[in-house]
């Protein structure tokens, strides 16, 4: 910890017990924007981003996200726009200038270089005092508990150990800002949720900004403390897992986060930010609009989760009826698709008890949200 | 040299578990090979070495006549040395010449590497003979370095280039080019390109990158190219003969002579079983250096 303790008051004028306040710097990427020749990888993307936060960045391939954590690395450079890091503007700086730690997907351990070496080179390029080196290694050995492969090579080592590497070499150098590119991708599952809860411990011990780029949501919604959902380059929407979860900003984050039934219908009446729907199954629900752009008279598709959907026992308004088609029980859950009457498929999820009995293929159900606030109502995207 | 293995394991292990009595006969497959190296390699040399024994140039009584009088004679020994020498430089200058070359081609897009790689091949595509040909343009008393340094007003006279030591290496060094640079493409091309971001990310500049992690991890590559250069530069009888001319002796033009113009044939066996012995010791050593690094690197 006295190594750690030093880390911090690099930084900082005053050192700060590690566990406490977070000490990390705050993040800016103000409008940035890339181009590879005459497509746009990034578009206009503006993130303040928090000292000491988590924040997951979120997208399908394809969607810029990797290109921003390269331009915030300085691996790349942005065609417009800047980047913040602490106090400093970072764009005229190369990787080395710039303090930043990252762990890399396929973690780029040095195949060469043994557990220790690996974990030297950032101190070494540096310049620091052979003793120093050693004590740093140590401690970083220590924290990632790799103490006992320090005379490894990495080759020998499992996915799991080699990304602990990764991790304590980054963080050896005391980067103001940790960046983690798909660090769980290539891990099963198993070892994944438990680097998951490493990496978010070892995180807020040391208080670092850490940005982290993944396609997984449920990665993105158990690690991160904000979320910036990125679609061919654009930012969805910037949010807690909450927010993003339960209250999406657009249709894509929507569909991309979690699993949404897409009901088409046309808009009956529009106030503020809510909106009654007729659907094509007959029914008018009312829901919430979060891009308030819709009219009387326009077509919408309005989402709804199936958890946010009940199978109804009675008749009540604001019900669509259907028919069960398919039932799968997941263990926890049972996953119900049901058809509705215009010839439409709803999947609804309901808990499931030990011992309860399955609806049957082709048993009437009425499905009914749970209430106005989990229906969203977007605007049809042109060409859809 | 992973990947190799790792291609061939599973092939292996399968018709070794799936079809075991079938596993003994595969061997016969090589035979057709095996049989033409026994018959115009292996015999050729046996009998090399045979005719090396003999004490006199008439061939008729055996003795280690031929031995005693090449490592008795100073001027052998010179001449051996030189050849080994010469190719030391042009392996030297090759690979410095070719590392640069081998790492623009894996930095570069498609379409300019393959502008490159056609470069680096066309010297394999035309023969040796116009190759060396070639050089004695460009190096003549008349050719275009003496034209241009002379119109330049660099030079009063025209300079020697040809025959000398300094433009046969120019022109082996360019003969052999791609024997060194197609295996360092090859090793450069597997790096890992994550690997010098993390090395540049870790506060490493460029140089240090490239000397701690291209270079090291380039080392089977730099192995390769060097042997192979080696080899084929020391041997390259006709650039040797062509640019070096008359005045400069190696052993393989030496061997020529002894052979077509001196009709000795024992004692130009005994010279190339020397030459080949000492080539083989530079390339064992080689090896050696060669076998260390890919141990460390794919530790």
């Amino acid at each position: 910890m006295a190594a750690l303790q030093s880390a911090r008051s690099f930084h900082r004028p005053a050192p700060q017990p590690a566990a406490e306040a977070p000490a990390g710097v705050a993040v800016t990427l103000d409008g940035i924007t890339h181009r590879f020749g005459a497509s746009t990888a990034v578009d206009n993307v503006t993130l303040e981003i928090k000292a000491g936060e988590l924040v997951a960045l979120l997208g399908p391939s394809g969607c810029g996200k990797t290109t921003l954590l390269r331009i915030l690395a300085g691996f790349q450079a942005q065609t417009l726009g800047r980047v913040v890091i602490g106090d400093r503007v970072v764009d005229s700086l190369p990787p080395a200038g710039r303090g930043v730690g990252i762990v890399f997907q396929n973690y780029a351990l040095f195949p060469h270089m043994t557990v220790a070496q690996n974990v030297a080179y950032g101190l070494e390029a540096r310049g620091a005092a052979r003793e120093a080196v050693r004590a740093r290694v140590e401690a970083m050995l220590g924290l990632v508990k790799l103490d006992a492969m320090r005379d490894r090579f990495p080759k020998q080592l499992s996915g799991g150990q080699q990304q602990r590497v990764a991790l304590a070499r980054a963080l050896a150098i005391q980067p103001s800002i940790l960046l983690l590119d798909e660090p769980f991708a290539a891990l099963d599952k198993n070892l994944r949720l438990d680097m998951q809860i490493e990496i978010k411990q070892l995180q807020r011990r040391f208080g670092i900004t850490t940005i982290m780029v993944t396609h997984d949501q449920e990665e993105a919604l158990s690690m991160a403390d904000r979320i910036a959902v990125l679609s061919r380059g654009k930012l969805e929407q910037f949010g807690t897992p909450e927010d993003v979860y339960d209250r999406p900003g657009t249709l894509f984050v929507n569909g991309f986060v979690g699993s949404a039934n897409q009901l088409r219908g046309r808009v009956v009446r529009a106030s503020g930010s809510v909106a009654e729907v007729a659907l094509e199954a007959g029914t008018v629900l009312t829901a919430v609009t979060p891009d308030a752009a819709l009219a009387a008279g326009d077509p919408a598709i309005l989402c709804v989760r199936p958890e946010n959907l009940r199978l109804a026992t009675e008749a009540a308004p604001q019900q669509i009826a259907g028919t069960v088609e398919l039932a799968l029980p997941l263990g926890p859950v049972v996953v119900y698709e049901v058809r509705t009457a215009d010839g439409g498929q709803v999947k609804v999820t309901e808990p499931r008890v030990a011992g309860a009995a399955l609806r049957a293929p082709g048993t009437p159900v009425r499905l009914q949200p749970v209430s106005p606030q989990t229906c969203r109502a977007f605007a049809v995207p042109a060409g859809a | 040299m992973t990947a190799a293995t790792a291609i061939t394991a599973p092939g292996l292990a399968g018709p070794a578990t799936a079809a075991r009595p079938r596993i003994g006969r595969e061997w016969t497959l090589a035979l057709p090979l095996a049989t033409f190296f026994a018959v115009f390699f292996v015999t050729p040399l046996l009998l090399l070495v045979a005719v090396s024994l003999y004490a006199d140039a008439e061939m008729t009584r055996f003795g280690l006549d031929q031995y005693i009088r090449f490592f008795g004679d100073a001027f052998n020994l010179a001449v051996l040395g030189s050849t080994l020498l010469l190719g030391v430089k042009v392996t030297a200058l090759t690979l410095l010449f070719g590392y640069p070359l081998a790492w623009l081609y894996t930095r570069s897009g498609p379409r300019m590497q393959s502008a490159l790689i056609l470069v680096i091949i066309l010297p394999l595509l035309t023969s040796v003979v116009v190759r060396t040909f070639a050089w004695i343009v460009i190096l003549g008393r008349d050719g275009i370095v003496n034209n241009l340094l002379l119109s330049l007003g660099l030079a009063e006279t025209p300079l020697r280039l040809l025959y000398t030591e300094g433009g046969l290496v120019a022109a082996l060094v360019q003969v052999q080019m791609p024997l060194m640079v197609l295996p360092l493409i090859t090793t450069l091309s597997r790096l890992d390109p994550n690997l010098l971001d993390a090395s540049a990310a870790l506060g490493a500049g460029p140089w240090r990158g490239f000397l701690k992690v291209t270079l090291p991890l380039s080392l089977p590559g730099i192995v390769a190219g060097c042997l192979l250069t080696y080899a084929a530069s020391v041997t390259a009888f006709i650039t040797q003969s062509l640019v070096g001319g008359g005045q400069m002796l190696f052993m393989p033009q030496y061997i020529y002579q002894q052979t077509i113009t001196l009709h000795n044939w024992p004692f130009a066996a005994a010279i190339s079983i020397v030459f080949m012995v000492s080539v083989l010791g530079v390339v064992m050593l080689f090896n050696l250096l060669g076998r260390a690094s890919k141990g460390y690197v794919h530790a």
